[in-house]
């Protein structure tokens, strides 16, 4: 099973003057988690949004799954998307649903099930990640480590093939991180999910990511193993990993 | 920046914003067919509506029906006799102050609250996470708060030109010393059911601009707190001025085109 589930191909997105994605070249086989590292603004979520069909490139292509994202409109679009879970980086929950609601929400509006049903699938989905007694709960009600993990129930309701992180750690205590990532893995495990997450939080993307790639000046430049990135000369990715202040990096993007 | 410049900016954004405003209005009603199988979306928001409104148009239209008695009766002094009183509150509430006054104090009141709404969705990508989870945003958002303007605005406009008239009865009764029997039938003297009619009409419109600049506004806000500001500024100022113009345009239509003959 080594088939190429997502394929990006010389994507360019600029917003005004601002070229943010020059030409980025990416493949993820089935059932692998691969994890874009780069900066803060340097065009990570851009780039997941894209994968998705949130936005429109300005050239390149993106085929996941053998359709090409980039040609549909209106109907489809909608359609395609049934095959993908995102978690977004501030959860994004839906706060006049309570939380049942919103991991069921893609059920309620897609499926016949009924409200119970639904409400059991919810139930156990918020159980995978670790969540109980808190259905009837609104989402203001909840920490942030608990929304994101009602944000993963609600990625993984529909049972996607794929699933977008965008900074699945970012803002949560050091623990809490870890227990985002060990569900993140279980979940590919458990479930054959093709994944990828977006992070700048090290940590994390050694931990979760079966490929790593490092995203800099709106190209790929470098993609490899956990291990070749800890073992990689390459000057980019050292600095970033070591997360040094000096470097290539320019600490202000022109 | 120069002149000519300014002015084709600003014209060339306002064309592109009437054209941004009648593409979302075509979509929603595209999608109403889809969105009235889910009533739970839409009655919520003709509750929030409706309901939500009542004590405001209560206070507005008592105060209109009231001011109106003691405008008219000023203005009829020696002219005309006070026993026509009642026809000219009739008319001017259930015509125009009624409709007007109505869409005002609801498109502050609804047109704010959408475009907060929807502004903070979009701000916090909860309008990206609908569309992630496969469900098209203004069908589920904006459809339904289409219907509900539509259809409760009318509703609203009847309940405000009823406590109208009423409020100018309270004045004629007890400040003018016009007793029932005369109000209510010089009342009824005049109005036709044309004027409801045309008054009904002009709620309808000033339903779906009310409904239509709140989403509007709040789906392109962008830029945090201060974007959410904004575009709630923006939605009670646009839907204030298109209802004054619409009135217009519609009492022009009406009374010197359809009415007229």
């Amino acid at each position: 099973m080594n088939d190429v589930m997502i394929e990006i191909t010389d994507l360019t997105k600029s917003f005004g003057e601002n070229q943010v994605l020059k030409g980025v070249n990416l493949r993820v086989n089935r059932g692998e988690t691969v994890v874009v590292m780069g900066r803060s603004g340097c065009g990570k979520s851009v780039l997941l949004k894209h994968i998705i069909g949130l936005m429109k490139p300005d050239a390149g292509r993106i085929v996941v799954d053998g359709i090409e994202v980039t040609a549909l409109g209106g109907e489809e679009l909608i359609e395609f998307r049934k095959r993908f879970g995102m978690l977004f980086q501030g959860s994004a929950l839906f706060d006049s649903l309570s939380v049942w609601e919103n991991v069921g929400l893609g059920l309620l509006e897609h499926t016949d099930l009924s409200e119970e049903q639904v409400r059991r699938i919810a139930r156990e989905k918020l159980e995978l990640v670790g969540l109980s007694q808190v259905d009837d709960l609104r989402p203001s009600e909840l920490s942030g480590g608990m929304k994101k993990r009602v944000g993963l129930a609600r990625a993984i309701a529909m049972d996607p093939p794929v699933i977008l992180y965008d900074e699945p750690t970012t803002g949560l205590d050091p623990i809490m991180a870890d227990v985002i990532n060990q569900l993140i893995r279980r979940l590919q495990a458990t479930l054959q999910i093709t994944s990828i997450a977006v992070t700048h939080d090290m940590n994390s993307a050694m931990k979760i990511g079966d490929r790593l790639a490092m995203l800099y000046g709106g190209r790929i430049v470098f993609e490899g193993t956990p291990e070749e990135v800890k073992a990689t000369d390459n000057e980019v990715v050292r600095q970033f990993v070591e997360g040094r202040a000096e470097g290539p990096i320019p600490i202000y993007e022109e | 920046m120069n002149l000519v410049g300014y002015i084709g900016k600003s014209v060339s954004y306002s064309v592109a914003e009437v054209g941004a405003v009648f593409i979302l209005l075509c979509v929603a009603v595209k999608r109403i067919p889809k969105a009235v199988r889910q009533k739970h979306l839409v009655v919520e928001q003709m509750l929030k509506m409706g309901v939500g409104s009542i004590p405001l148009v209560l206070v507005t239209s008592v105060f209109t029906g009231g001011v109106a008695a003691v405008q008219a009766a000023y203005q009829f002094q020696n002219y005309v006799p006070l026993r026509y009183l009642g026809s000219v509150i009739g008319k001017s509430v259930v015509i125009e102050l009624g409709p007007v006054l109505t869409a005002l104090v609801v498109g502050g009141r609804v047109g704010a609250s959408i475009a907060a709404e929807l502004g903070t969705m979009k701000v916090t990508e909860q309008i990206d996470a609908l569309e992630t989870l496969a469900i098209d945003p203004i069908r589920y958002l904006v459809t339904p708060r289409l219907i509900a303007g539509v259809i409760m605005l009318p509703i609203i406009t009847i309940f405000a030109d009823f406590i109208a008239i009423m409020g100018g009865y309270i004045v004629a009764l007890v400040g003018l010393g016009i007793n029932t029997h005369v109000y209510f039938t010089s009342l009824k003297l005049f109005l036709g059911g044309l004027d409801i009619f045309s008054g009904l009409i002009k709620a309808v419109f000033f339903g779906i601009i009310i409904a239509m600049m709140g989403s509007h506004h709040g789906l392109k806000t962008d830029g945090g707190a201060e974007g959410v500001g904004l575009a709630t500024t923006r939605a009670v100022v646009s839907s204030c001025l298109l209802v004054l113009i619409t009135d217009y345009v519609l009492a022009s239509l009406l009374f010197r085109g359809v009415f007229a003959g």
